[in-house]
């Protein structure tokens, strides 16, 4: 008998007799400001919130942020950091409308001070932000990278992960994200450190 | 592992001649229970999360069959591998298989507490191959050649002089230097050639879903995601308990989990691995390890739904007064304190004493284990099977006598209270554990009793 057979049988031996799932009834409030909560949430944990009217000034924020970036990574196509007449050239990386879960050597990226990507939409409660591998064109993008820059819509945002995962679905990807600051640790007495293994900082543009 | 044949009692007392440090670690332990408090406070359904939680996995328990069948149905579907381990040899087998297999002498792992109850770098290290951790507690305490010592915080510990002493030895950092974020930045740098060497990465799981055979990880340094995406074979090892239904069910597990764990509103980053990205070997290890056997225990059962905060060891005035390593076993703490007996009850038998009792590890529970009540029932078991040491049966034969017999109980009572006044040296000696590090009240002239006949009528 193989063991797979083995933990089978005897789970179904063992298992007591069927408990009911529970009816879900979780809502947030959604009267509230959510992206007041948001900004908020994310501050608190270390990330920036910056709210813009045009992609321009993102572009014009990113440039103020990093001025002298040794290789920045550009995941979103609205973004033109050469055609507005400004010295600064960015790589458009693994054009957003490539397949998900294409070949590309990760260690390549290991170099990178500053990635930029769109994510799906914010949550209020928590700040954090749902991005899948369609969104970061290579999967280790927004962890090996200096500093990470995500875009989401402002309206985008929802109270609780309760509402999160009803936008998620059944939605299929290889790699999906909820992803909440930048990385942290605070294993050395309990002090705080941000930047642990993945990004340093976490700049969030909430746009229309 | 901490000496052996040590009980959690006499590693207790080692631990506690260094006051000083015995305080801080208290206080550094309580300031994270207070950080769940803010964070549970501030979510007005709080206590219904937790039921809906605690729900959700007497659920699973009572369906662990089909559930397991349907997760490894889907994730097959999604391009998965997927093994079955019996026991923790096997595990470690299939884990050295996959890493043979692929010719490497070197991996990378984030925190898995599964990997710790199965000895898996031990065994690796016989075998040749090289684990590095690379959660900064996890690297540190592997440096130090020690145990975790907390499920959240392997290296609680610790003092920041130490690690600057350990990294100065090890990663050659400037002798003196304590500063954390200095030798945070060292262990990054040096952990990140780690992360570009290695072509095997290894994780832990904190869920499964059977709906869509999709398991999640998380990490708020990033270590995992690191590890995972730069190398060419993702192993991930999981219990076979950690299993929910449905992916929204991760809505109720996720809003609690840091919370309970460290009071943040989430984890940085909560990865949900699905399908392997081309090119990759993704596999998943799914581990019994007495986890089937212990399902049929209607008093032991509820264990299993554990997610590994961590809130019961924070709150815990025993783990706080006296250290992870106290406890010898993999997982510490009051959630320990019921597992570790089901591995071995000979050799875990002292850990169900270790404890108050006083509840507090259930009231912060996020899926609601009963955590104390089956500290209790586990000394039943203990006691029944002989497991405790002849001095404490001796007591148990007296203090039996004692109260069940009225009369007895009067005069021993009497005798107790003479004894504490007139020959103080009786009861404040070392002799007696009640005396250590506190003084013996003084006592009533009055038995409880004739106070009550007096006053009762006032």
């Amino acid at each position: 008998m193989s063991s797979r057979d083995k933990i089978l049988a005897a789970l179904k031996k063992n298992q007591p007799a069927l408990v009911e799932l529970p009816v879900l009834n979780f809502a947030g409030n959604a009267s509230i400001d959510l992206k007041e909560q948001f900004t908020k949430t994310l501050t608190g944990i270390g990330g920036l919130v910056i709210e813009v009217n045009n992609w321009k000034d993102i572009v014009k924020h990113i440039q103020s942020k990093f001025p002298k970036p040794d290789r920045i990574v550009n995941r979103v196509a609205h973004l033109n950091f050469e055609s507005d007449g400004l010295a600064y050239s960015s790589e458009i990386s693994n054009k957003p409308d490539q397949q998900a879960g294409q070949k590309s050597d990760p260690h390549d990226f290991s170099n990178v001070t500053v990635a930029i990507m769109k994510g799906e939409f914010g949550v209020a409660e928590n700040g954090a932000i749902w991005l899948t591998d369609k969104d970061m064109g290579d999967q280790a993008l927004p962890y090996i990278c200096e500093h990470l820059v995500l875009i989401i819509n402002k309206n985008s945002i929802v109270p609780t992960l309760h509402e999160a995962y009803e936008k998620i679905g059944s939605s299929t990807y290889h790699l999906g994200t909820f992803l909440a600051g930048p990385s942290k640790t605070a294993d050395i007495e309990q002090s705080l450190v941000l930047g642990a293994h993945g990004s340093k900082s976490l700049i969030v543009f909430l746009i229309n | 592992m901490s000496p052996q044949n040590k009980t959690h009692a006499e590693l207790a007392d080692k631990f506690n001649r260094d006051v000083e440090r015995v305080n801080w670690h208290d206080q550094t332990l309580w300031f994270v229970r207070e950080k769940r408090d803010k964070a549970a406070h501030k979510i007005a359904e709080w206590e219904q999360l937790r039921e809906a939680a605690s729900q959700i996995k007497n659920n699973v328990l009572s369906n662990l069959h089909d559930y397991l069948v349907e997760f490894e149905q889907n994730a097959l579907r999604n391009g998965i591998h997927v093994h079955w381990a019996s026991n923790a040899q096997e595990h470690n087998e299939i884990v050295h298989s996959i890493i043979k297999k692929h010719n490497v002498a070197h991996l990378v792992k984030s925190k898995s507490m599964l990997t710790e109850e199965c000895g898996l770098n031990e065994y690796l290290h016989q075998q040749g191959v090289e684990v590095v951790d690379t959660d900064l507690g996890e690297r540190i305490i592997q440096l130090a050649n020690e145990p975790p010592s907390h499920i959240v915080m392997p290296c609680i510990h610790w003092k920041k002089e130490e690690i600057g002493e350990l990294f100065h030895q090890h990663l050659g950092t400037p002798k003196g230097n304590a500063d954390p974020q200095f030798l945070t930045a060292a262990a990054r740098a040096h952990l990140r050639e780690h992360f570009l060497t290695s072509r095997v990465a290894l994780t832990g799981v904190n869920f499964g879903i059977a709906e869509t055979g999709e398991f999640i990880v998380c990490t708020n340094e990033g270590n995992a995601d690191l590890g995972v995406q730069l190398a060419d074979v993702h192993i991930a090892c999981m219990g076979i308990e950690k299993i929910i239904p449905k992916r929204n069910h991760l809505s109720v597990f996720l809003r609690l989990l840091a919370r309970s764990a460290t009071g943040q509103p989430i984890t940085t980053y909560s990865s949900h691995f699905q399908k392997p990205r081309e090119g990759q070997e993704m596999h998943i290890v799914l581990v019994d390890n007495g986890r089937s056997e212990r399902l049929a225990s209607d008093d032991f059962r509820n264990a299993l739904k554990c997610i590994r905060c961590g809130a019961c060891f924070n709150t815990c005035p025993v783990y706080r007064r006296s250290g992870g390593h106290s406890y010898h076993t993999a997982v510490a703490g009051p959630i320990g304190s019921i597992l570790a007996p089901s591995f071995d009850m000979k050799k875990n038998a002292d850990l169900p004493f270790a404890s108050t009792l006083c509840g507090s590890c259930t009231n912060v529970c996020p899926v609601k284990i009963d955590i104390h009540d089956q500290l209790y029932k586990w000394r039943q078991v203990l006691v029944k099977n002989g497991h405790t040491t002849a001095s404490k049966k001796v007591e148990m034969n007296v203090m039996s006598q004692v109260l069940s017999h009225p009369m007895i109980y009067k005069f021993s009572g009497s005798v107790g209270r003479w004894v504490m006044r007139t020959l103080p040296f009786m009861v404040n000696n070392k002799f007696n554990p009640w005396y250590k590090q506190r003084e013996m009240p003084e006592a009533s002239t009055t038995s409880f009793n004739s106070w009550y006949q007096n006053n009762r009528k006032a």
